[in-house]
């Protein structure tokens, strides 16, 4: 009776197509909502994931995301190196001075001061230079999506000047790092001239970044340099985590993405689910006449339920694959790079599509089963 | 014995003010080899008898038997598959599954019994040839006539070579000439000796196939009239 139960479903093509496509958009509209929410979330970390020499970021003991900082003292920096299973400790800074171009157009931006010596805090990606030339003074790297902002609809080029503090600095790389939170440029430089970039405070050393020495965890040596200095330790992951779960708890991005997703998920559910179901009601008469003949309701809620599995896997496959689409052209575009389609989502998603239509199928076995066969009989 | 053997058959509807006797203490026979017709106004409670008589409804009370079996006693399950391998059906709206083709209409019966794709669609095949159908085995019902569809229903009905076969208004939505062929082909069905074919009509321009004609009102069987079997007519 599989045979019958596919060609039952996919008979009326006008009915099947609309099937398929309500549970195809429903999936592509959860799925994008909370690729587009987990894209956001994402950014909040972005420049802590870009530190990938470092497994440990020390602060003040009040810091809770990595926008939020207070200086530390340049000392802070010897007591962690001073820590017992410190295997090497270097400064991080954090500024957001403005910069101008040339031309007058000026942008505040995402200074970080990386280790002079060591250039350890700097991203993989670069796309034209070297993280070396940083060595040169009054220097800086700027990421591609910065570039674009100061110098728009022109191509890159190393070697242009721009404005720091009073400061004529040279842009001598252009980078890829993880897209931030707030699009601003992000550039790197040398922590003792991001510091001069910046303006001079009475104290300017954001982070300490520190390795463990080998044999000790990441998350032993955050203990052990809490213990010892009193400043708060946090392991990479620990810390992109406490950037996304403050925004989480202190901002409405929760709320409005967790409303699209509910409305998505009820409108999903009760287009494809009536969808399904008025198409069952449809073939009312068709599964009497198969009940009149002999056909058990066994068989006939297996005919359903294979039929509903199938329209929303098919209808899931299309969605998803729209989905990837949108993700694959948008994670292209500067305003919206970062973006991100994770397995959970598609999971969750396919779970959810999964009880829709097992929603509606139940709904449609109902009418099913309370069918009279003699009904066949009826007009 | 009797194909079907019906005494003092109730069966009811609704209840209190709104409860209908749709059967009311009903004695019915169809015999083996007949094509036994029964005929009334509507709403008399022609088709709740062969719905019961095919075992798709209870009746309240009363003792029915049909092709030796006690309709009363039988599970659901048996009495499922007492339809599935004894009992063809005819339908006024025909009743054909659009999205399959004649000859997957008519395969149904045989799919439905556990009969290979294949083989049912060749048994299917050949069964339409009979009925001049041969050359629209792959036509969807909707490109069907409505006497072309009626005999797709035919075929259906007959394809498992059931015992009895029950009709309701086989030819109300044929014309005249259709409905002639439809009903030859019923009655040669009929006309064995180990099977029964019972139709419910209005239309008395059928009546001349009968073999047996029991005239139903109120919930009764009021008169039987029996004719003499013409074979070669049929």
């Amino acid at each position: 009776m599989t045979f019958v139960a596919l060609r039952m479903l996919t008979g009326d093509r006008a009915k099947y197509l609309g099937l398929v496509f309500a549970i195809a958009f429903c999936t592509f509209l959860l799925e994008n909502q909370t690729s587009i929410f987990a894209g956001i979330l994402k950014r909040t970390g972005s420049q802590i994931a870009d530190v990938t020499d470092a497994s440990v970021w020390v602060m003040d003991p009040k810091t809770e995301y990595f926008e939020q900082t207070k200086p530390l003292k340049e000392t802070d920096l010897t007591r962690v190196r001073g820590v017992e299973g410190v295997a090497w400790a270097v400064r991080l800074f954090k500024g957001n001075p403005v910069a101008k171009t040339e031309s007058g157009k000026f942008a505040v931006t995402f200074m970080i001061g990386i280790d002079d010596a060591t250039l350890v805090g700097a991203p993989r990606k670069m796309l034209m230079g070297r993280w070396e030339d940083l060595r040169a003074p009054n220097s800086v790297v700027v990421d591609y999506a910065g570039y674009r902002l100061l110098y728009p609809g022109e191509p890159y080029r190393l070697g242009r000047a721009i404005e720091l503090n009073d400061r004529r600095v040279t842009i001598v790389g252009i980078s890829d790092p993880g897209a931030p939170f707030v699009s601003l440029p992000v550039m790197h430089a040398r922590y003792t001239e991001a510091v001069q970039f910046q303006g001079r405070e009475r104290k300017q050393l954001s982070y300490v970044l520190a390795q463990p020495v080998a044999g000790v965890t990441p998350e032993e040596l955050c203990a052990r340099i809490t213990k010892s200095t009193g400043l708060r330790a946090r392991t990479t992951s620990e810390f992109r985590w406490d950037s996304v779960k403050y925004y989480l708890k202190n901002t409405g991005i929760p709320v409005n993405f967790g409303i699209t997703i509910t409305i998505a998920l009820i409108v999903g559910t009760v287009v494809a689910g009536q969808t399904f179901y008025l198409f069952t009601v449809d073939n009312l008469r068709q599964f009497g006449t198969l009940k009149a003949m002999g056909v058990a309701n066994a068989k006939l809620i297996g005919m359903i339920l294979l039929q509903a599995l199938l329209v929303g896997a098919i209808g899931f496959a299309i969605g998803t694959g729209m989905e990837a689409l949108f993700v694959e052209i948008f994670i292209r575009k500067v305003a919206t790079r970062g973006l991100v389609l994770l397995w959970q989502s598609v999971a969750l998603t396919g779970a959810c599509i999964f009880f829709v239509v097992l929603l509606a199928s139940l709904l449609s076995i109902r009418r099913v089963l309370v069918l009279e066969a003699a009904a066949v009989f009826r007009g | 014995m009797h194909a079907v053997d019906c005494t003092a058959i109730q069966k009811s509807f609704g209840t209190g003010e709104a409860r209908v006797d749709a059967l009311r203490e009903t004695d019915f026979v169809a015999r083996f080899g007949e094509l036994t017709f029964i005929a009334g106004p509507s709403g008399c409670g022609k088709t709740t008898l062969i719905s019961v008589v095919a075992g798709l409804l209870d009746a309240d009370a009363g003792n029915l038997r049909v092709l030796g079996a006690q309709m009363g006693e039988l599970s659901e399950r048996k009495r499922l598959a007492f339809r599935r391998e004894n009992v063809g059906f005819v339908f006024q709206q025909y009743n054909l599954l659009p999205a399959l083709t004649a000859v997957e209409n008519v395969a149904v019966p045989l799919l439905v019994a556990g009969v290979r794709r294949r083989e049912a669609i060749d048994r299917a095949a050949v069964l339409l040839e009979r009925v001049d159908l041969g050359s629209r085995l792959a036509a969807l019902p909707s490109q069907l006539s409505g006497g072309q569809q009626q005999r797709v229903a035919l075929a259906r009905a007959l394809i498992h070579d059931p015992k009895l076969v029950v009709c309701d208004e086989p030819t109300a939505a044929l014309d005249h000439k259709t409905g002639d062929a439809v009903m030859t082909m019923l009655a040669t069905h009929a006309l064995s000796e180990d099977r029964a074919v019972i139709v419910v009509t209005h239309d008395s321009r059928m009546l001349r196939f009968a073999h047996r004609i029991a005239h139903m009102d109120d919930g009764r069987i009021v008169r039987t009239e029996t004719r003499p079997i013409d074979k070669e007519a049929a």
